[in-house]
């Protein structure tokens, strides 16, 4: 699948969990999750859950710790994907 | 681990301690009972001629005995010491509040997991007045369930 495609998919799962809209619209690979999309820490785990619905892929503790960026979220779904 | 097991590793202590009574726990949910006391600490200001319930601690009512006692129960299924301290963290609820709360009243919590992943525990849950079998207040709570030695961890 297309890492675009992933992103966009992405920003449709993340979309409930951000407070400020406007920091969905210029989306970069380098954005925190928490620290710049300023999303509850306890909310990471529900979109995590919200992944593994969407692409019907599992995520263990170790990679879930490795998704702390855009970026690193999207290369958590595509290895994921890969192994399946 | 048994219901008073569970009960003695609650970190709560008067006069913030809402559990009486765990009636129940298993890996989909908990169910259990707090009286509300004539003399809690709420009532001098809530209000000081009529006194109600906050919505606020019939909503911790509900996360002690159907969020955090569950939370205890699952995570200690989890650890290999099933008596390490537990700290609770609330992170959401959603609620509804039905019926006003009295002194006296006895309040009666049913909890019923959503899931159980990564320490993030979410429960739907119900609580109803004893007496005249009433829902007070329903909602979907959420919290994490963490060691005491991994606070601020993160």
């Amino acid at each position: 699948m297309e890492k675009e495609a992933i992103r966009n998919e992405l920003k449709d799962i993340i979309d409930p969990y951000v407070m400020e809209k406007e920091l969905l619209g210029n989306l970069s690979d380098t954005m925190e999750l928490i620290n710049d999309l300023k999303i509850n820490s306890a909310n990471i785990v529900d979109i995590v859950l919200d992944i593994e619905e969407k692409y019907d892929i599992m995520i263990d503790d170790n990679s879930i710790n490795q998704m702390n960026t855009v970026g690193e979220a999207i290369g958590v779904i595509e290895a994921k994907i890969a192994e399946k | 681990m048994t219901t008073d097991e569970i009960i003695k590793l609650l970190p709560y202590k008067k006069p913030f301690l809402f559990v009486d009574q765990l009636d129940h726990v298993d890996e989909n949910g908990a169910q259990g009972v707090y009286q509300i006391k004539e003399d809690e600490y709420f009532f001098e200001g809530h209000f000081p001629s009529k006194p109600v319930t906050p919505g606020v601690i019939v909503t911790e009512i509900m996360a002690q005995i159907g969020l955090v006692c569950l939370g205890i129960y699952l995570k200690s299924q989890q650890e290999s010491d099933p008596n390490t301290p537990i700290l609770p963290v609330f992170s959401s609820a959603n609620v509804e509040y039905l019926a006003p709360v009295l002194p006296g009243d006895t309040l009666e919590v049913k909890s019923e997991k959503v899931y159980f992943r990564f320490n993030k525990l979410k429960c739907r849950i119900r609580c109803f007045n004893r007496h005249s079998g009433k829902e007070v207040c329903r909602g979907e709570f959420s919290g994490m369930v963490i060691n005491e030695n991994e606070f601020g961890s993160n």
